[in-house]
């Protein structure tokens, strides 16, 4: 390779914020036609330097270097400009417009004053054809599925000729399947000689799709390294700095008594339809009971049902004896209910709220935080200090808004505050989505730590390597229903595929049956 | 050389004042805009501000007077305030204190009569004020039921509530409850009892100012503890902040918003109720107009903090109090007070114009938009 080869360079970039060195002297460079995995934990980093690159911070020092030019980018018009286009992790995209209005937004193509929907629907066509992208143009965005409304942000680079694109945790929201497809057109747009910088946490990921690869960790650059020469232990330690532990280790489960029992349950969702169709099982103390699935079969509703937060349409549920079908939130965790909710952020936080505020936010009233419906506010921070010590929480202070925090360490808020109640019951829903390594490693550990003080532990993943790495029990969702249940160490990767599939076999029914 | 402990506290105030630099440097722009307008339709600013200050704070009648004006600003700053830290945009405040004032003013003339009997100020006084904080209570309360049991919005609910208020109002001071003195041409109460008056806090001819300016005070302080200092408070704030969570922590979204309506809206009856019983002695229409709408104009100047809001409501009634004094003074007119009032706001709320001008670093914040008008 050459210097010539390099369309993009970051030079010893420097970027302060308020107490956090965020990038420390990082250099990084980007050569045509290659997939550059930039991987690192979340707060390492990585999402700083590609804001410095995409225009929306400046950096304190250091350079960027286009195609053998110093360049200045004051913000995301110059640098498209420049040809850097970014997809977000979050789509920045409108539902009720169609995906050729979705495109041209910003860029609006017009004829006489009038917008010029047919050309952008042309371009976008012979775009989505040239780059091998399915991408209707005249569909509505909001009808889409998330990986095809990735694919819309990706054309609506290429429409603003992009030839690097920097895709930042792209695969946060997609199934396994979708994700196969976003690297099947991550080397179709190289092969043709666009750049890619690829942003992600997931060892996997970069091993299977990158050309090179820079790890980060804590601002500065841990080094750069190529797929072949590596490997995943090699890879996470060099993210976290030391040896991680990729499996989880746990002695075989000793379950005893009932703690949830759910019968017949039926649940719709937003729009009406029967989402949860007539589902059964039940969860012992000591065990973790693992629901598996492709996204969107139901899960979610399944864990709003169980915990108050959705109503049910029909059905029994008994948790730790008590008949808890239909009530509110409240009287079910007084019950003994644990929750790690799926979408942190919505549920699980107040944002606004600092740590400590946080830590209580489902106990506030009793003792010994309040007292005579007077909040106790020193026995509120002494619980927090206390908490994020054995938790690990890595925050400045208990006082420090929770938006502050990475998105592992708001995880470890939530988690912290529902492991540290004496509770029979845990629902753990995705409870690792989007953490990093380290944070993965810590929130399993402390769940089957959970489940060997005699807690039930109910977890909701669509990992199914996390199901299979925790679950002594899984039962597979298709569709609302389950399809099977079966014992964790019976089950194979394939034969669990095949049920998420919604194909069942007569062979593995036997397992269900749960044996004290 | 400062000791560590010098700067740690600098920093500390620093960061206390830092909330107070947007609104004041949104009052200095204002004062000189107001100003230049001033200058333009051939008047003399300083003379006119001097005026104005001179009659909101040069004697201790004036201020006294300054005093009575920001004592239903704060209470109905408080209320809206309230409701906006629970995530509702109480828009009926000015319904509420007009049931506030009206319901005070009954138990306030008819109650002695209705039982044969007088009654000790003791009793007497906070049956009356309590009435008005029943009446706004409820007016506030209803359209909170309504957003929590039907999702109908607040803010048209309680604008409508607010057209119902104002009309039953006048109906009952043109009809039942009509003063009944022959001399009598307007639509007013008569006299509440002397048994159910606040008194004024000097004995002294001219002074005005009474009891509840300092219960008003006191009630930023109550506003404020409830909060930031109890459980309900705590339930309050994390409706407003999100109700998913809130959900979730097992709080019951549909009663909190229920009860921040209502006592928001007993803090907006509270004000009309102290109207009657500290001031006029009898409600009147047209009595309180304006002043439930000025209240979000507080509540936004006081960054919906309860001590915020005694500034801003003092800096209003200052205005409307030392206007009248300008006026005579220079003959320009009272309504540059509203110009100079509703500038004030436009800065306050559109920060970013007061952040560019003085170059101020802005804090990470995005634009919010209503939740919709949804449920």
């Amino acid at each position: 390779m050459t210097a010539n080869d390099i369309v993009l360079e970051a030079n010893e970039i420097t970027k302060h914020f308020p107490g956090v060195l965020a990038n420390d002297h990082v250099s990084i460079d980007l050569r045509k036609g290659e997939i550059h995995a930039l991987l690192g934990e979340n707060g390492a980093g990585k999402t700083t330097l590609m804001n410095i690159l995409y225009g929306l911070y400046k950096p304190d020092s250091g350079q960027v270097v286009l195609n053998g030019k110093s360049i200045v980018i004051h913000s995301p018009k110059d640098s498209i400009e420049a040809g850097i286009g970014m997809v977000h992790q979050h789509f920045m995209l409108i539902p009720a417009f169609s995906v050729a209005e979705n495109i041209m937004l910003g860029d609006e193509t017009t004829h006489a004053g009038v917008l010029d929907i047919k050309a952008v629907s042309q371009r976008v066509r012979e775009l989505s054809h040239q780059y091998g992208l399915e991408v209707d143009p005249d569909a509505k965005v909001g009808q889409l599925s998330v990986g095809a409304q990735q694919r819309v942000e990706i054309v609506k680079t290429l429409y603003r000729n992009a030839n690097i694109i920097i895709l930042d945790e792209p695969t946060a929201v997609l199934t396994p399947q979708e994700t196969e497809d976003l690297f099947r057109i991550m080397r179709q747009l190289t092969a043709r000689g666009v750049s890619i910088i690829f942003i992600t946490h997931k060892l996997k990921e970069v091993l299977a799709v990158a050309d090179r690869i820079t790890v980060m960790r804590a601002g500065r650059v841990a080094g750069t390294v190529k797929p072949k020469e590596t490997n995943e232990p090699k890879l996470a330690s060099m993210m976290v700095g030391r040896e991680v532990i990729l499996t989880v280790q746990k002695q075989p489960a000793r379950p005893k008594d009932e703690v949830l029992r759910v019968e017949d349950l039926r649940v719709l969702d937003d729009r009406d339809l029967e989402v949860i169709r007539g589902v059964s099982f039940d969860v012992r103390s000591g065990e973790i009971f693992g629901i598996a699935g492709v996204q969107g079969n139901g899960q979610t509703q399944l864990a709003e049902a169980l915990t108050g937060l959705r109503p049910m349409k029909n059905g029994k549920v008994i948790m730790a004896g008590k008949d808890v079908s239909g009530k509110p939130p409240r009287p079910i965790i007084e019950t003994g209910l644990a929750h790690i909710p799926e979408d942190r952020q919505r549920h699980g936080l107040v944002l606004s709220y600092s740590v400590a505020d946080n830590m209580v936010l489902c106990n506030y009233y009793l003792e010994p935080f309040a007292r005579g419906g007077v909040l106790q506010q020193e026995k509120v921070d002494e619980n927090a200090r206390r908490l994020i010590r054995d938790f690990d929480v890595r925050t400045p202070s208990p006082y420090v808004p929770t938006s502050k925090l990475s998105g592992g360490n708001q995880q470890k808020v939530i988690v912290a505050r529902e492991l540290s109640r004496p509770v029979k019951l845990l629902i753990a829903s995705q409870p690792t989505r989007g953490l990093d390594v380290g944070s993965i490693e810590y929130i399993h550990k402390e769940i089957v730590a959970m489940r060997d003080r005699g807690v039930g532990v109910l977890l909701i993943s669509a990992e199914l390597d996390e199901i299979m790495a925790l679950s002594d029990r899984i039962a597979v969702m298709y569709q609302g229903q389950i399809m099977d249940v079966v014992k964790a160490n019976e089950a194979t990767k394939e034969s669990l595929g095949l049920l998420m599939a919604g194909i069942k076999s007569s062979e593995t029914a036997e397992a269900a049956a749960p044996r004290p | 050389m400062q000791s560590t402990a010098d700067k740690g506290f600098i920093r500390r105030l620093g960061q206390l004042l830092n909330p107070l630099l947007v609104p004041f440097l949104a009052i200095v722009t204002a004062v000189i805009l107001g100003g230049i307008i001033i200058k333009v339709v051939g008047g003399d600013p300083i003379a006119a501000y001097k005026g104005l200050v001179q009659g909101a704070f040069g004697s201790p009648s004036a201020l006294s007077e300054t005093a009575v004006w920001s004592t239903p600003y704060i209470f109905a700053g408080l209320a809206v305030a309230l409701g906006f830290k629970g995530g509702l945009f109480n828009i009926g405040a000015e319904g509420q204190i007009a049931f506030g004032a009206v319901a005070a003013a009954l138990i306030g003339y008819a109650l002695p009569g209705w039982l044969h009997t007088s009654i000790p100020p003791y009793i007497h006084i906070p049956l009356a004020v309590g009435a008005g904080i029943l009446a706004g209570a409820i007016w506030g309360g209803i359209p909170g039921a309504l957003k929590a049991y039907t999702g109908g919005h607040e803010v048209i609910n309680t604008i409508m509530m607010n057209y119902i208020a104002l009309n039953i109002t006048s109906y009952l001071l043109n009809g039942p409850m009509r003063d009944p003195n022959p001399l009598n041409l307007s639509a007013r109460t008569p006299e509440i009892a002397v048994s159910a008056r606040i008194p004024p806090i000097f004995d002294i001819p001219g002074m005005r100012v009474h009891w509840g300016f300092v219960l008003a005070l006191l009630m930023a302080v109550v506003v404020w503890w409830l909060l930031w200092k109890t459980t309900l408070g705590f339930e309050i704030r994390t409706v407003g902040a999100n109700p998913d969570a809130a959900k979730y922590a097992g709080i019951n979204v549909k009663w909190i918003i229920t009860l921040t309506m209502a006592l928001s809206g007993a803090l907006a009856g509270l004000a009309g109720a102290i109207e009657v019983t500290a001031l006029n002695y009898r409600h009147e229409l047209g009595f309180s107009t304006g002043y439930g709408f000025d209240a979000i104009a507080i509540a936004l100047l006081g960054k919906n903090n309860p001590y915020g809001i005694i500034l801003a409501a003092i800096l209003f009634g200052a205005m409307r109090n030392g206007a009248t004094r300008m006026q005579f003074l220079t003959q320009i007119p009272i309504d540059i007070i509203s110009v100079i009032q509703a500038l004030i706001l436009l800065f306050v709320a559109a920060d970013a114009i007061i952040r560019f001008i003085y170059r101020i670093r802005a804090r990470e914040e995005r634009v919010v938009l209503t939740r919709g008008w949804g449920g």
